[in-house]
């Protein structure tokens, strides 16, 4: 089967790239990138094809062991059942065409060959996350797709802003991080072992108070990953990154990862009923938590920065709620239309001449008009509209939510709603009424339209095409919807369709028939729009109660005190101290070679006495 | 044997004596060669306790080590006063600071 070959492949581009790149033409560049990684996807495509019957023999290969220490092994090992093979064809596809994209969007931008050697790089450790068979080496990609996203986030590094967003996603990450390898410690300690294999058959036979506590750290991890809240602040400053990589890591693919590392671990969260509720819970507040920033937002990337974490929000409820095929199914619709709708901005910014405040665009259906169409299937597949990708797999994940407790429906369904406002309002203030920008905007090159005509394509088709709880029904059987009395499916996908069309109708109204509505708004509601429009003064608060704290506790205490005071003393104390001993010492060296013959006699006359007194041996 | 001891230790605490506390370098320079010789004669008088000869053969070394060093050292002495006209020891400190 050679697994390896896949994330193989698109290292051997990171390496070459990165390593020769600078002396390569473009051409060169992005042929090796692009080839790396459509290649690799064509070798996933022949591991689909060959393996045959995942759900009854999952593929497993080992290639090494990596730690031994006693009974306890973690190797290098690939394993790939259904779930995997739906994350590689989701990575390594829409991968290969935002690479496509990409070659085009970053044509004339400095660092072209860095920027295909960290994309590159990405894709690797993705790939090595998704394909792991342990939780060690699912962290090691876990770790490397942090990595990237830090160095992608940083690409334009000249721009301080740049280099600040970049660290703040690795330091945010970081608490999740700390919250995974915790969990990991305890799994190690309770398993015995950190394979997937040996791991999750185990869950079933262990306390349940240890398996919340795993759960609940892992959940921590998943929330610093999949920028759900408390723990989503870095995903909107990551937007500073150049828009194929918001696509490509923060849409499409690294964002997922919590999801999926959720769903991986399915069997430890449902012998955790508590820690499941959590997750839940978490994934229904950052839904619409970030969907109402969303709809005051200017800076379109922006918008879709808090559309990804709300739409986040719904996967985590999904998964929180026992649908975990729904989860990934949305997870991947959602790589679909979100890949677009940021290549889509891409394109549109690209088109305004590099400009992304939206009060500045407006009537580009003229000048882009495929532009237009692509982001309008895009949009229509995120407001939930019927048959496209986006309504069965929200639909899912409602129904399964109304299965699980009604209220959380009917949040789910207000959020589609505003989901579906944004997200439009975004499409109305861009595509229609007249061009208020500077400059002449210019419809984008094919090498860039043709992937979005493709994701397009997927974003609308994609929902029937794969029925990902049909195709995962081996691992996480389909529920019946849940005869407690209440309405009929029907029902209730009827009501979520509604929310999301009267959500398309009121921004048509207040953007672009009538558009004295959101000025009258803004002023009516006052220091609530403030609020919302400062993202609930979010970061300020974190900077006030934690940043600011630990800046002041470092510099009073660990620098002024710890450092300067005692370190510095120690160090500093030594050297007065010799410094001190040598000035009197020094005065013996008086160069005067009587005063030395005295202390020679001295000496001498010493040693006799000692001799005399102890006698000589 | 005590006697020739005493000798030799009341001739070094001289030759010590003289060359801490006289200023003059030829005084000083003289002291030397008295400590030298009062070691001599303790070299002499252990070799003749121990029937030995090497501290006779030691004596002699001493004594050609002396004869150069009183060589060198009057010339040292000549050309210090020649180029300073004076012989007192604490005056000739320029390798000082």
């Amino acid at each position: 089967m050679h697994l390896w070959i896949i994330p193989a492949l698109p290292f051997v581009g990171f390496l070459i790239n990165g390593v020769l790149g600078r002396k390569f033409s473009n051409a060169l560049v992005s042929l090796i990138a692009v080839l790396s990684v459509v290649l690799s996807f064509a070798w996933v495509l022949k591991v689909y094809l060959s393996a045959g019957d995942l759900a009854a023999a999952p593929v497993h290969a080992h290639y090494f062991t990596w730690i031994r220490s006693g009974a306890f092994h973690v190797g290098w090992d690939f394993a790939i059942d259904k779930l995997t093979m739906i994350m590689l064809l989701i990575v390594t596809g829409i991968g290969s065409l935002i690479h496509i994209y990409a070659t085009g969007y970053m044509d004339h931008e400095e660092g072209f060959y860095r920027f295909f050697a960290y994309l590159n790089l990405f894709m690797f450790f993705m790939l090595t996350l998704v394909l792991a068979g342990n939780y060690l080496l699912l962290f090691v990609g876990w770790e490397g797709v942090g990595l990237c996203s830090y160095l992608l986030i940083g690409f334009y590094f000249v721009k301080d802003s740049a280099t600040t967003a970049g660290n703040k996603a690795f330091i945010v990450n970081r608490v999740g991080d700390f919250g995974f390898s915790l969990a990991m410690f305890l799994i190690a300690i309770t398993f015995g072992s950190l394979d997937f294999g040996k791991v999750l058959p185990a869950a079933a036979g262990k306390p349940t108070g240890t398996l919340t506590t795993i759960a609940l750290l892992l959940l921590v991890g998943a929330c610093g990953k999949s920028a759900q809240f408390p723990l989503y602040v870095w995903l909107p400053d990551a937007m500073e990154g150049p828009t194929p990589v918001s696509a490509l890591i923060h849409a499409a693919t690294m964002v997922t990862a919590g999801v999926y590392m959720i769903t991986r671990s399915a069997p430890i969260f449902i012998h955790a009923p508590a820690a499941m509720e959590t997750v839940a819970m978490i994934g229904l507040f950052t839904a619409v938590f970030a969907a109402t920033i969303g709809l005051t937002q200017y800076d379109i990337k922006k918008v879709f920065a808090y559309s990804t974490v709300s739409q986040l929000g719904y996967m985590f409820l999904g998964v929180g709620v026992g649908a975990f095929s729904a989860g990934v199914w949305h997870l991947m619709t959602h790589a679909f239309f979100k890949a677009l709708l940021f290549l889509g901005a891409g394109s549109v910014i690209h088109a305004c001449h590099g400009e992304q405040d939206m009060r500045h665009m407006g009537g580009l259906k003229k000048y882009a008009p495929w532009t237009c169409l692509v982001l309008a299937c895009a949009s229509l597949a995120i407001a939930g509209f019927p048959f496209t990708s986006g309504f069965f797999s929200k639909d899912a994940i409602l129904g399964a939510a109304y299965a699980y407790a009604p209220w959380m429906y009917w949040v789910g369904v207000v959020t589609a709603g505003m989901t579906a406002f944004y997200v439009w309002r975004a499409f109305w203030m861009t595509f229609w009424g007249d061009y208020r920008g500077h400059g002449h905007p210019h419809e984008s090159s094919w090498v860039m339209l043709g992937p979005l005509v493709v994701l397009a394509v997927l974003s609308i088709a994609g929902g029937f095409l794969f029925n990902v709880p049909q195709i995962l029904s081996g691992l996480f059987p389909i529920k019946e919807a849940a005869e407690n009395g209440g309405p009929g499916e029907a029902v209730l996908t009827g009501i979520s369709v509604a929310f999301g069309l009267a959500g398309i109708g009121l921004s048509y109204l207040m953007y672009v028939v009538n558009k004295d509505i959101p000025e009258k708004i803004t002023s009516a509601l006052g220091g609530v729009y403030t609020l919302v429009y400062n993202k609930y003064f979010v970061d300020e608060l974190y900077d006030a109660t934690i940043v600011r704290p630990l800046i002041d506790g470092s510099e009073s205490v660990l620098w002024k005190v710890a450092d300067a005071g005692v370190i510095d003393g120690i160090v500093n104390g030594a050297g007065s101290t010799s410094q001190g001993v040598g000035g009197i010492l020094r005065l013996l060296q008086s160069g005067n070679i009587r005063s030395y013959a005295t202390w020679v006699v001295i000496g001498a006359v010493v040693v006799i006495v000692a001799i005399g007194v102890g006698g000589v041996r | 044997m005590s006697f020739y001891l005493g000798l030799s230790a009341i001739l070094f605490v001289i030759g010590v004596a003289g060359f801490i506390f006289r200023r003059n370098i030829i005084t000083v320079f003289m002291c030397i060669e008295l400590m030298l010789n009062a070691v001599n004669l303790s070299f002499v008088t252990f070799a003749n306790y121990h029937k030995q000869v090497s501290g006779h053969i030691f004596t002699f070394f001493v004594m050609v080590v002396a004869a150069a060093e009183a060589a060198v050292g009057l010339a040292i002495i000549l050309t210090v006063f020649k180029n300073r006209t004076t012989l007192n020891i604490d005056e000739v400190d320029s390798l000082k600071n």
